[in-house]
This record gives structure tokens, C-alpha cells and sequence, in this order.
């Protein structure tokens, strides 16, 4: 489903990713860690199309189609989809009118008519429940004072709504208290299929019990350096990355 | 001939055209002296240091249409808000047509000021309040000199206007360069209320330019609503010169929806004359190419317990250029006054300019005033969030600017121009975006 072949990518000359591979296939759930300022985000942000980025080898690939050229909305229309680790505030578009604009521009690129407002609001009202989210945010400005953990389920919501076929999920577990880790992962595994795939990025091993991840990557330096099972995830948590970057 | 003295030197071919002997007249005697010695402003005095009118006034205008065009309600129907149910008062260059009017004398007057200078029935009102709220300056003046026809609204006491006014000015390039100069009274007596919308829109590339007066009285417990859409072409400049008295507990809103003509200056004057008086002034702006809005708002707050709320939205793309120039003033008894202004701009190109100058003069010591301007461009960050959704980047930038300019927008009333303005906006963008803000 997604291929991706010796990255490299830089921003303001200096290079953050370093030949990066990683291949996820449909229905498969990955998780990538790796420390602080290893690259994650920026992984996440030029898979998406943020243009900031300069890629200079390397190939992303979308089902067989190469998506390096793509805009960031072209990509979406195509099926990626970007869960910040900073949701951003855009005071003065309720997420309501937001999500309209986001489908409704996504089906006009797939040459589809606009959604009728009435299966919108269906649709809008079931994946708040999925994410128990309270009606009355919906008509709030999108992220506006939102709290750390309001952000991330919102960003659920919109993976819901939009049904993405690649889910990146930048640290969606930190700010979450219990509960809402619960809701945000039942959330996504309700929405993972034989025919999407979810990529987590998070520093914890606690995300992963809930939504367990068939490959587990360490991603150093701009690489990914290491890779295996769930197990791996348990191993880092016990051992910090000392001992992996000890192996390099 | 410069176009002072061509005003000055016509002045008496137009008293051919008004009653002379009417003591109404002596108004305009006065003010023609006036105007002489006051000249147009130049970039000299300070409320005019970054609009000049050179431009325009260079221009051969000519001061009465010779001959009287017709219009077809169809080629023009798109000016109006034309599924709402409205009074309406339209000009053609300047003439009053009754073809495309729609006024009243039932309970309220909605009707011409030429009847209402010269027909007796008026005179009670017309010697109450006209030309006794404009402040004079040069270009006050000379429309005062000239002030012959405009619209004229009158609501008694208790009376609530029972749908909105348009005032509808079309100029329609039968000469090739036209000076319009409107004089609107809008009277608003105790407990009374009213909304208008006024317009100005050219139908041709023709130079237009308007200098247009307009006197609102806002009586104890009075609700004015005022909207104005600018959106001419790029031939036609206007000067906007609109004075409101207040008194107690009135609420008086101006809406200046900027978003073309050549050049335009909104001199908004508000004075508070009673207590516990609300005074709004909101603005959105979009410019492009090289047009030119200069917002120069005064509210004078005489008395205590009043407030004031000023918002204005600039948007500029290209060689546009922005002026607000935004005075308060709280005297010395107008304790408890609270006073709040802000004007926020996003410049899209590098090439387009806003000036934007605050002055706060508080005389009183127990007020809330407060102030804030800012400069910026569109956030990034944002727009790659709303692309990473699937919004494109034109759409994108067009969710941005309505969000900037929502707040504005949404104290709108009407649901018909809320939605005429939002499809404005979105013509002007570029856009159709499937919401409705
Ligand atoms: N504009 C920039 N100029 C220079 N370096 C940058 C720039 N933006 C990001 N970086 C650097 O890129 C590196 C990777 O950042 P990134 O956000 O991808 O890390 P991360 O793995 O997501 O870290 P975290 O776990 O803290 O979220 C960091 O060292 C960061 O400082
Ligand atoms: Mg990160």
C-alpha cells in the first residue's frame, strides 16, 4: 500500500532523513519510535506533502503510484491522511463547516457530486459517537482552546469522517488521560481494515496495547534502524535506546 | 479649469435649479464659501497623509447628466438584494428613478430628498436635523452646497421600520467623467429602528466619483443598522462621509464592506450624545490590483456609560493598499466609558501596503479603552493542515480569509446580505466553497 524507498529529505539544507525504507502493506498496523528529534515528524510531514521539505532521493509510493510530486491535498484526495502531533487552531471555521469543506473538496477530486447535507450530518453524528465527542464541539472554532487531549480525538474524528487508506498517527496518544486513550484507540481499530493501513508514531508501548501493531520500527538518525514484532515495543520501554544505537 | 473652481464658478448655474428663495438655501450659500476656502484635502493635513485624491480630481467631471438613461430592473437586479423584501431609493447618475424605487409615506417616510427639501410637510425635520450633524469640512461643504437630492428616511417615535432600505447609486458612463455628490438624511426618532443598505456601483469604465453626506440621528432607545457594500469598478472612487448623533441607550451599527473602486475613504463619525449608547463600527476589506481603502473613523464619547466596539478586517492582495485611521476620544465626564477598537490585516503580496494608526485621546480617568492592530500573512501551518484534508490551496486560503473575517461577517442580521456577501467574497476569491459560514 505505501512504499517507501531511500528517503532523503532535508529542510533549510540540512538533511533530517537519511535513506529511509518502509513498506506498509493493506491491513497491516506499524508503529514507529525512536527518540527525540530522530526524524518521526518529519517522516510523517513529507509523506503528507508539506512543502517545506525538500526530498532529494528517494520514492514514496501509494499503491503502485508515485506520490513524491503531490500536493499535500492531492495526496489526501488519494488517501493519506496526517494526524498532527500539534493539531493547529483555526479560529473562526467550526470543525462542522470544516469537515463539509474537507469531504465535499476530497469528493469533488474524485469527481463525485457534493455530499447531501443530509447524509453529512449523518455521517458527522455517528463518527462523533464513535469518538464520544460532544455535539456542541462540532460548532466550535476547529482546535480553538481546545485541550491537549480535545485536539487528538478531534483529529480521530477526521480520520473517520475522511476514511483515509494511510492513517499517520503522529504521537495521537500523548495528552490522552485513560479513558480517551481507550475511546481514540477502539476509534481507530473500528476503522482499520483489510484495505487501509495505520502507521502510529508514539513513544510508548501503552498505545500499542490497544491498537497492536503487526511490525514495530525504530526509526535513529533518520533511518529506520531496526525493526520486528510488538515485542520490540516492550523491549524499548525496558531498555531505553542506548543499547539499539549500541548495535550501530 | 481646475475642479475647485469649476465647482465654485457652477454654483450659479445650479441655484438655477433650486428654490433660491427658499431660507434653506442660505445653507448652501454658506457652505459653498465654505468649500472655497477650504479647497479638497491634500496630503498635507495629517487625517489625509496617505490618500491623495490627485488622481482623481484631475479628472473633467462633469457636475449635471445631460441626458436621463434608462434601466432595465433585470440588467441591474444582481446590485440589489433582490430575495429580500425592501423599500428601495435609486438614482441613475444622480436622478432620482422611480422606475426602480420603491418608497413609502405610510407611518415613515421613505422617499427623496428633494421632496423633502422643498415640500412643507418636511420642513419640521428638514430644520431640525439637516446639515446638523455633518461636521463641515471641504469636501462636507461642498456637498452641502450642492445637496439637492439623496435619500431621505424618516421614523417617528415608537415606529419600527418594517423591512430594510436600500439606497441604490448607479452611475452609468453617459458622460465621461461624472461627479455624484448624495446627501441622505435618516432620522430615527425615540424607541424607532431601521436597517439600510446603500450602495454605489458604476455600470461602466467611466470615471465616477461620488462625494456623498449622509446625516443618521439615533434617538433614546433607537436602532440603526447601516450597511455599506463597496464593491465598484475600478474607475469610480468615493468618498464616504456618514455622521450619526446618538443619544440615550441607542445602538447604532455600521457595516463597510470594502472590497473595490479606485479609490475609496469612509469618514465614519460617531458622537455620543446621551448615556448608555452602544456604538458599532465594523469593516471587512479584501482589495486587489491597485486599490485603495483608507477607514477614517472618529467616535466622540460626551457622556458616561457608553460603549464603542470598532472591528475591522483587511485583507490585501497585490498593489493594494489599507489606511485605517481609527480616533477615539472619552471627555473628561464620560466616566465608565469602554471603548474597543482593533483592526487586523493579512497582506497576500509584498507589494501591498496598510497603514494603520490608532489615537486614543481619554480624558476621563475610569475607562476601559483598548486598542490593537496587527500586520500579518496567511499561516502557513494552517493552510497545510486544511490541505492535508483535502481543501486545495485556493480553497484553503478562501476558509482562512472568511475565518479571519467571520466575526465580522456573522454580526451581519440579515441572513439574505450575509449570504450576498459571502458570495461576494467567494467571487472575488475565486472559490465555490460548499459552507455557509
Ligand atoms: N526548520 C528546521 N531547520 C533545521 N532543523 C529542523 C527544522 N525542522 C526540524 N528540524 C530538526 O529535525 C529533526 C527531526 O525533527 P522531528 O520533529 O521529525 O523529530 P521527532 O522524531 O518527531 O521528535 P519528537 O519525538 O520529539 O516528536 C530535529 O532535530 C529537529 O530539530
Ligand atoms: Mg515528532
Amino acid at each position: 500500500m505505501l512504499e517507501i524507498k531511500n528517503l532523503h529529505a532535508s529542510i533549510d539544507e540540512k538533511e533530517i532523513l537519511k535513506g529511509l525504507n518502509l513498506s506498509v502493506k493493506a491491513g497491516e498496523v506499524h508503529a514507529i519510535m525512536g527518540p527525540n528529534g530522530a526524524g518521526k515528524s518529519t517522516l510523517a510531514a513529507v509523506v503528507s506533502g508539506k512543502e517545506d521539505y525538500e526530498v532529494t532521493e528517494g520514492s514514496i509510493e501509494l499503491e503502485g503510484e508515485d506520490i513524491g510530486e503531490l500536493g499535500a491535498d492531492e495526496r489526501a484526495h488519494k488517501g493519506v491522511f496526517l494526524s498532527f502531533q500539534y493539531p493547529v487552531e483555526i479560529p473562526g471555521v467550526s470543525v462542522t463547516n470544516f469537515m463539509k469543506t474537507a469531504i465535499n473538496e476530497t469528493r469533488k477530486a474524485r469527481g463525485l457530486e457534493d455530499m447531501p447535507a443530509r447524509d453529512m450530518l449523518k455521517k458527522i453524528k455517528e463518527k462523533s459517537e464513535l469518538l464520544e465527542i460532544d455535539s456542541k464541539f462540532l460548532s466550535r472554532s476547529l482546535n480553538e482552546g481546545f485541550s491537549g487531549g480535545e485536539k487528538k480525538r478531534n483529529e480521530i474524528f477526521q480520520m473517520a469522517m475522511l476514511e483515509p487508506k494511510v492513517a499517520i498517527l503522529d504521537e495521537t496518544d500523548s495528552g490522552l488521560d485513560i479513558d480517551a486513550l481507550r475511546i481514540v484507540a477502539n476509534g481507530v481499530n473500528k476503522l482499520k481494515s483489510n484495505d487501509n493501513a495505520v502507521i502510529v508514531i508514539t513513544h510508548y508501548q501503552r498505545l500499542l496495547e490497544y491498537i497492536v501493531p503487526d511490525y514495530v520500527h525504530v526509526l535513529h538518525d533518520g533511518k529506520i534502524v531496526k525493526s520486528g514484532t510488538k515485542e520490540l515495543a516492550l523491549e524499548l520501554e525496558e531498555k531505553g535506546y542506548d543499547w539499539i544505537k549500541a548495535e550501530l | 479649469m481646475e475642479l475647485k473652481e469649476k465647482l465654485v464658478s457652477s454654483f450659479l448655474a445650479f441655484e438655477s435649479t433650486v428654490d433660491v428663495k427658499n431660507p434653506l438655501h442660505d445653507i448652501r450659500t454658506k457652505a459653498i464659501k465654505d468649500f472655497e476656502a477650504f479647497g479638497f484635502p491634500t496630503k498635507k493635513v495629517e487625517a489625509w497623509k496617505y490618500t491623495s485624491l490627485n488622481s482623481v480630481l484631475k479628472n473633467d467631471f462633469a457636475l449635471f447628466p445631460k441626458s436621463e438613461v434608462a434601466i432595465e430592473y433585470k440588467d441591474v437586479k444582481k446590485y440589489f438584494i433582490h430575495d429580500l423584501d425592501t423599500y428601495k431609493i435609486v438614482f441613475i447618475d444622480g436622478v432620482y428613478s422611480s422606475h426602480l424605487s420603491s418608497t413609502t409615506h405610510d407611518k415613515f417616510d421613505v422617499c427623496l430628498m428633494s421632496s423633502a427639501l422643498t415640500q412643507n410637510r418636511f420642513k419640521a425635520v428638514i430644520d431640525v436635523y439637516f446639515n446638523k450633524i455633518a461636521k463641515q469640512d471641504g469636501l462636507v461643504a461642498l456637498n452641502t452646497a450642492y445637496s439637492k437630492e439623496g435619500a431621505y428616511v424618516y421614523l417617528p417615535k415608537n415606529t419600527a421600520g418594517d423591512k430594510p432600505i436600500e439606497i441604490v447609486h448607479f452611475s452609468t458612463g453617459s458622460e465621461d467623467a461624472m461627479l455624484l455628490q448624495p446627501r441622505n438624511l435618516i432620522v430615527v426618532e425615540d424607541n424607532s429602528e431601521v436597517t439600510v443598505i446603500e450602495r454605489h456601483q458604476s455600470l461602466s469604465e467611466n470615471k465616477t466619483f461620488t462625494n456623498s453626506v449622509t446625516e443618521i440621528y439615533a434617538g433614546r432607545n433607537a436602532h440603526v443598522d447601516y450597511y455599506k457594500i463597496q464593491n465598484d469598478t475600478n474607475s469610480a472612487s468615493l468618498i464616504d462621509n456618514t455622521f450619526t448623533d446618538q443619544y440615550d441607550h441607542s445602538v447604532a451599527s455600521v457595516h463597510t464592506f470594502a472590497f473595490g473602486g479606485e479609490i475609496t475613504r469612509n469618514n465614519l463619525n460617531f458622537t455620543q450624545k446621551g448615556q448608555g449608547i452602544d456604538s458599532i463600527l465594523n469593516g471587512v476589506t479584501i482589495l486587489e490590483g491597485k486599490t485603495h481603502v483608507d477607514h477614517n473613523t472618529l467616535v466622540e464619547h460626551t457622556e458616561p456609560n457608553c460603549e464603542s466596539h470598532q472591528d475591522y478586517k483587511g485583507i490585501f492582495d497585490e498593489k493594494s493598499t489599507g489606511v485605517f485611521n481609527g480616533k477615539i476620544v472619552v471627555d473628561q465626564i464620560a466616566q465608565k466609558t469602554n471603548a474597543f477598537q482593533s483592526n487586523n490585516n493579512v497582506l497576500l503580496s509584498d507589494k501591498a501596503t496598510v497603514n494603520s494608526k490608532p489615537q486614543l485621546e481619554i480624558f476621563a480617568d475610569d475607562v476601559k479603552c483598548s486598542h490593537g492592530c496587527t500586520i500579518g500573512q496567511l499561516d502557513e501551518s494552517a493552510l497545510f493542515y486544511l490541505k492535508t484534508r483535502g481543501i486545495p490551496e485556493k480553497e484553503g486560503k478562501a476558509l482562512l480569509m472568511y475565518a479571519f473575517a467571520n466575526n465580522v461577517l456573522d454580526s451581519v442580521k440579515i441572513p439574505q446580505l450575509k449570504t450576498r456577501i459571502n458570495a461576494l467574497i467567494a467571487e472575488k476569491l475565486g472559490v465555490s466553497i460548499g459552507f455557509d459560514l
